[in-house]
């Protein structure tokens, strides 16, 4: 049996300062994520799951669910309020929310790579395309510059961004271009985990497929264990082996991708199958 | 009707088949099956398996009969695992010891997939955008490597009479009856000990249902275990070494 590579034990975020009624005023019963006696946001309770090397764990939900939340909090952008996480790189099992900023951005540069819906978040805009790259392998510590720029040519190749464009800035491209761009950097330094925020909402159909046909190639030839964070039924349908439905900041189903769209147990989970288009 | 008379191998009607009295044990042994769906916005219930128990042997094909409704892709479906079985067993012989499908965790359901199960159902469900010698290679990817898988899965297409040009091209936009023969390719392709057929030769002009009905026999007499749904008496009577009747739930 081999080890997960993230494990999440009931992740929980409030924002605000919260009160011992916020968990059980909130949630799918209640058809809220505000606590009714102190007003705190309740963004995400209780989510654990086990990740394992080489799988793809969907999180699906709409708008208010928490989803984009636990990745915020996995990436250690947002704090948790309770709950813990362990990440195995090699040998070693780092309790994530126990280390020091120092020792969590160090793993975050070179194990956990992320992918944000909105490439301003991800991506150096003052910097080229290969200059983008060539930041996280130099923060992993890479330093000779020859090697920086082979992989960062072969990372962008590999992603069918135009090497002759390399040297261009993220602006001058589209939106897909920058995603594109943003997956490469992401995987420059092969961490062992990705994280991907709703990476083609909001980008052409046709665009959309080829980004995620790309990443499912990519997944398979590197063994990258991945979640990806949708509100798209197809999108988890493609990629993920298995998924966890949220709902206000609660996860109401887990199982098999393909027995959460056919076989799906959960009222929610039935109101958004039926829903697709 | 179906219940009368089988064909010239011998069948077991009933909802328990007896098991042969052989060294092999059976490799797949289902008892007390049942699916009941919640429909929750309907505020209603609806029964699809009710009790179905039965054994099937390595190098047999057992044939679920019954009326529309009764059940037999669902109980296909429960022991592929995209329907959670409400209640009963479902177990499963590997080389790791046996296993219960019904309660198994998910990822040791997806590993089984890789190579101890397979299943073609009634509608080819493959990625998207990809050419229809991959859709077919795809399962023996991992234990035969790219070449071979690729060889195997050709020869399996010309079997089924898929011809040669539109391998290179996406499933998507083939006929009922050529994305169905891709469908059975790629399930055949797996060279999975157990294989699960949904009405396998729905879509299939004479011809072409000879050729799978000739697959399906190769195949079950090199020791594959078979479990088939046939809306065909006549395959019934051919293929069918067991038969299970399911009886649709009342009402």
């Amino acid at each position: 049996m081999d080890e997960p590579v993230l494990v999440a034990d009931g992740l929980t975020r409030i924002h605000g300062v919260g009160c011992d009624r916020c968990l059980e005023t909130t949630g799918p019963l209640s058809d809220t994520n505000r606590c009714s006696a102190c007003g705190a946001v309740v963004a995400m309770a209780d989510v654990s799951f086990a990740l394992h090397p080489g799988e793809i764990l969907g999180v699906m939900g709409e708008s208010g669910s928490g989803k984009s939340t636990l990745v915020k909090v996995l990436h250690g952008d947002l704090a948790p309020s309770a709950g813990s996480a362990w990440f195995t790189q090699g040998d070693t099992r780092h309790e994530l929310f126990a280390l020091n900023a120092a020792e969590r951005r160090s793993l975050r540069d070179r194990a956990m790579g992320m992918v944000h819906q909105n490439p301003h978040l991800g991506l150096n805009f003052q910097v080229s395309c290969g200059g983008n790259v060539a930041e996280r392998l130099l923060m992993a510590g890479e330093r000779r510059f020859a090697t920086i720029r082979q992989r960062a040519e072969r990372l962008l190749a590999r992603m069918q961004v135009p090497i002759e464009r390399m040297d261009e800035r993220p602006g001058a491209f589209s939106g897909g271009m920058q995603q594109r761009v943003q997956i490469a950097k992401a995987l420059a330094t092969d961490p062992p985990l990705l994280l991907l925020d709703e990476v083609t909402t909001g980008l052409d159909v046709s665009v959309q497929a080829r980004i995620l046909d790309l990443i499912l190639e990519l997944q398979r030839e590197t063994g990258t264990a991945m979640i990806v964070v949708t509100h798209d039924l197809g999108v988890i349908r493609l990629l993920a082996g298995r998924t966890l439905v949220m709902r206000l900041g609660r996860v109401v189903e887990s199982g098999l991708t393909d027995q959460i769209l056919e076989d799906p147990a959960h009222p929610y989970t039935q109101q958004l199958v039926s829903a697709a288009l | 009707m179906l219940k009368e008379d089988i064909g010239h191998r011998t069948s077991d009607i009933g909802p328990k088949d007896r098991p042969r009295t052989s060294d092999i044990g059976p490799l797949l042994s289902i008892d007390g099956l049942r699916k009941t769906f919640t429909l929750h916005e309907r505020g209603m219930t609806l029964s699809a398996v009710v009790g179905c128990s039965f054994d099937v042997h390595p190098g047999t094909l057992t044939a679920l009969v019954g009326p529309s409704g009764a059940g037999k892709s669902s109980v296909l479906s429960c022991i592929f695992r995209t329907y959670r079985p409400s209640a009963g067993r479902i177990m499963l012989t590997t080389s790791d010891g046996p296993v219960d499908l019904a309660s198994a965790d998910d990822r040791a359901v997806l590993r089984l997939r890789t190579a101890h199960l397979a299943f073609v159902t009634q509608f080819l469900r493959c990625l998207p955008r990809q050419p229809a010698l991959a859709v077919v290679a795809e399962p023996a990817l991992l234990a035969l490597g790219k070449d071979a898988a690729q060889e195997r899965a050709a020869s399996l297409l010309e079997h089924l009479g898929v011809p040669g040009h539109l391998w290179s091209l996406p499933p998507a936009t083939f006929s009922g009856g050529e994305k169905q023969r891709v469908n059975l390719a790629r399930g055949f392709c797996a060279g999975a000990p157990l294989l699960l057929l949904d009405e396998p030769t729905a879509s299939l002009d004479p011809v072409s249902r000879e050729r799978v009905v000739e697959l399906i026999s190769r195949t079950r007499d090199a020791g594959t275990a078979i479990v088939a749904v046939f809306h065909d008496a006549d395959l019934v009577r051919r293929l069918a070494d067991h038969t299970v009747y399911l009886e649709a739930a009342p009402c």
